[in-house]
C-alpha cells in the first residue's frame, strides 16, 4: 500500500478574503418582545460555510448565541436557517457562493422560534409520524419472527429510493405556502415519506394511510408551487411524490389503477458455507 | 376519500372549462379574428340582436349551461380550497361547505332558469 | 422541574403565499394562480346576472350592457381576459403535472439534483408563451380593432 498524507494546509488557504456582515435574527424568550436583528463583522477564508461563520461569531464574538447543528456536512439535517431569502442549510452553504457582503439570517419560517435559530420541530415529527413511516404487512407474523427476506429488486428500489433520502431538517415545510397558513396540512415532508412507504414493493399499508393522505389537509391541500423541491437539500423531491401521490388516487377513481403485488418471502439460505479465504468477522463487541 | 372525490371533479371540470371558456373568450373577444376567418356574426357580439340570436340557438344553450355548472363548480370549489387553508375551526369549516354548496345550486338553478326560459320563449323576449 | 417555554409564532401566513423568498418561478405561478382565480370567481358571480338580465327583453338587456360601457369597467374585463388566459393555460399545466405526467420518473438522486420542478419548466414555459400570444391577440382585439 502506498503512502497518502494529508494535504499540507498552505497559507494561502487560511487567509482572509473578504469581511462580510451577518445580520442574524436573535429571540431570547425571558428578554426579548419581539426578535430583533444584531449585527456581526465575520472574516472569510476559503471554503467557509454559513455554518462555520455561525460558529466563529459564538467562539470570537457573542457566546450566547443559539441555533442548532450537529454534523457540519449536510447529512444530520439539523442546522435549517432561512439564509438569504431562502431556507438553506447552514453547513451545505459556502459563504462566497452566496455572492453577498450582507448575510441574513433567519430561523426557519413556520415553525415556533425557541431561541435565536433554533426552530420547534415537534409539529412536523407529529405530522411525520402520523402517517405511519414504517413497514406494513398483512403477516405481522412474518414481520415479528422473520423466516426470511421480502423480495425487492433493483428496479423496485429505484421506484422509493429519492423519497427514503429524507433528513428530516423540515426546510420543505418553511418554504411551502400552504404551510404558512393551515396548520393541520400534514405537510410534503410527510407526505414524500407516505408516498415512499405506499410505493415500496415489500409493503402493504398504503390502504391504511390512505384516511390520512386524502383528508381535506392531506395531499389536496397541495398546489404544486414546487418550493419543497427547490429548497430539499438532498435531492428528495416531495413535490413529486404528493403529485405521485394525487396520480394513484385519480387512477383510483377512474378504476384504472395497477394493484401493487405483495412481495414474497425469500426463505434464509439453510447451510451457509464460509468462504475459507474471507477472515472471520470479530466478536461483537455490543450484545 | 370524499375529499378525493371532490378534488377529482375539480380537475374535471377544470378541464371542461378550458375547453368550453376558451370557446366563449374567443367568440367573445376574438371576433375580428373569427370576422376575418369568415365566422363571425360581424358587429358588437354584446349587442341585444347579436346575444339573443345565440340564445336562441340549441348549441349555445347547452354549452351555457354545462358552462354554467361546471365553472361554479370549479370557482366555488378553488374558493373553499383557500378558506380551507386559513387554519378554520372544524364548525366554520362545515358552514362553508354548506353555504358554498347551497349558494352554488341556487346560482346554477337561476342561470339554467334563464337559458332555458329564453331558449324556449324567443317571442316573450 | 418543568420549564415553562414561551415560544414564539412565527407563522407566515397570507404573506406566506405571495412568496418572501428567492423561490423557483412556479411558487409565484401559483400565487398569480390563485388571485386570478378569485378575480375571475368574483367577475364570473357578478356575469351570471348581469346575462340574467336578459330574461326581461331586448329593453333590459340594454339597459344592463350600458352600464359597463364606460372605460373603467372595459379596463376591468379586460383584466378578467388577462386572467383568463393566464390561469386557463397554468391551469392546463397544473391538470397535466398533478395527475403526475410530464415530471419524469423516479431516480436515484445525484448532485447537482434535478427535480420534477425543473423537469416540467420547459411545459410551464411553453404555456406562458401562449398565454402571452393570446394576450397579445385579446388586447389587440379589446382596444386597436
Amino acid at each position: 500500500m502506498s503512502e497518502t498524507s494529508a494535504p499540507e494546509v498552505q497559507s494561502s488557504d487560511l487567509k482572509v478574503i473578504k469581511n462580510v456582515t451577518f445580520e442574524i435574527l436573535r429571540y431570547s424568550p425571558e428578554k426579548d418582545e419581539a426578535p430583533r436583528a444584531q449585527k456581526f463583522q465575520v472574516p472569510v477564508i476559503k471554503g467557509m460555510t454559513v455554518l462555520d461563520g455561525l460558529l466563529w461569531i459564538k467562539e470570537n464574538l457573542d457566546a450566547s448565541l443559539a441555533y442548532r447543528s450537529s454534523c457540519r456536512m449536510g447529512v444530520c439535517g439539523s442546522c435549517g436557517m432561512f439564509i438569504n431569502g431562502l431556507p438553506r442549510l447552514a453547513c451545505n452553504n459556502q459563504i462566497v457562493h452566496l455572492n453577498a457582503d450582507t448575510i441574513t439570517i433567519k430561523p426557519l419560517p413556520n415553525y415556533n422560534i425557541i431561541r435565536d435559530l433554533v426552530p420547534d420541530l415537534e409539529g412536523f415529527f407529529d405530522k411525520h409520524e402520523s402517517i405511519q413511516p414504517y413497514m406494513i404487512r398483512e403477516q405481522v407474523e412474518e414481520l415479528n419472527n422473520p423466516t426470511g427476506e421480502f423480495f425487492q429488486s433493483p428496479d423496485e428500489l429505484v421506484d422509493y429510493i429519492q423519497f427514503a433520502y429524507c433528513i428530516k431538517c423540515g426546510l420543505c415545510l418553511s418554504a411551502c405556502p400552504t404551510v404558512a397558513t393551515d396548520d393541520n396540512f400534514i405537510g410534503p415532508q410527510a407526505l414524500a415519506q407516505a408516498y415512499r412507504y405506499n410505493v415500496d414493493s415489500r409493503d402493504e399499508g398504503a390502504k391504511e394511510r390512505e384516511e390520512e393522505l386524502y383528508s381535506s389537509h392531506g395531499v389536496w391541500r397541495c398546489h404544486f408551487a414546487g418550493a419543497c423541491s427547490d429548497v430539499c437539500p438532498k435531492g428528495v423531491d416531495p413535490a413529486f411524490a404528493i403529485q405521485l401521490l394525487k396520480q394513484n388516487m385519480f387512477m383510483q377513481k377512474l378504476h384504472v389503477h395497477k394493484q401493487k403485488p405483495a412481495t414474497h418471502v425469500i426463505p434464509w439460505v439453510a447451510e451457509h458455507i464460509p468462504n475459507e479465504k474471507i477472515p472471520k468477522a470479530p466478536e461483537r463487541t455490543v450484545k | 376519500m370524499r375529499e378525493s372525490t371532490l378534488w377529482f371533479w375539480h380537475i374535471i371540470a377544470g378541464a371542461v372549462i378550458f375547453v368550453f371558456l376558451g370557446l366563449h373568450m374567443f367568440i367573445m373577444h376574438l371576433e375580428s379574428i373569427l370576422g376575418f376567418l369568415g365566422l363571425g356574426y360581424g358587429g358588437d357580439v354584446t349587442s341585444a340582436q347579436s346575444v339573443f340570436m345565440r340564445s336562441q340557438q340549441g348549441f349555445y344553450m347547452v354549452t351555457y349551461i354545462v358552462l354554467l355548472g361546471a365553472a361554479l363548480y370549479h370557482g366555488l370549489y378553488g374558493f373553499r380550497n383557500i378558506l380551507f387553508e386559513l387554519s378554520l375551526s372544524r364548525t366554520l369549516e362545515k358552514i362553508i361547505n354548506w353555504f358554498f354548496a347551497l349558494g352554488g345550486l341556487a346560482l346554477f338553478i337561476y342561470g339554467t332558469y334563464v337559458t332555458v326560459f329564453i331558449f324556449f320563449n324567443p317571442t316573450a323576449v | 422541574m418543568k420549564v415553562e417555554v414561551k415560544h414564539r409564532k412565527n407563522k407566515l401566513g397570507i404573506v406566506g403565499w405571495i412568496g418572501g423568498g428567492r423561490f423557483g418561478a412556479e411558487r409565484y405561478a401559483y400565487a398569480l394562480h390563485r388571485l386570478t382565480g378569485l378575480g375571475i370567481l368574483a367577475y364570473f358571480l357578478l356575469h351570471i346576472f348581469v346575462t340574467g338580465s336578459r330574461i326581461g327583453g331586448r329593453q333590459s338587456w340594454e339597459s344592463a350592457m350600458a352600464n359597463f360601457k364606460t372605460p373603467l369597467f372595459k379596463f376591468g374585463e379586460f383584466l378578467v381576459f388577462l386572467a383568463f388566459a393566464y390561469h386557463a393555460l397554468n391551469g392546463l399545466r397544473l391538470i397535466i403535472t398533478e395527475l403526475g405526467f410530464m415530471l419524469g420518473k423516479a431516480q436515484r438522486p445525484v448532485f447537482p439534483y434535478v427535480t420534477s420542478v425543473h423537469r416540467q419548466r420547459p411545459l410551464f414555459i411553453g404555456l406562458m408563451i401562449v398565454a402571452a400570444i393570446i394576450i397579445i391577440f385579446g388586447g389587440a382585439d379589446f382596444y386597436f380593432i
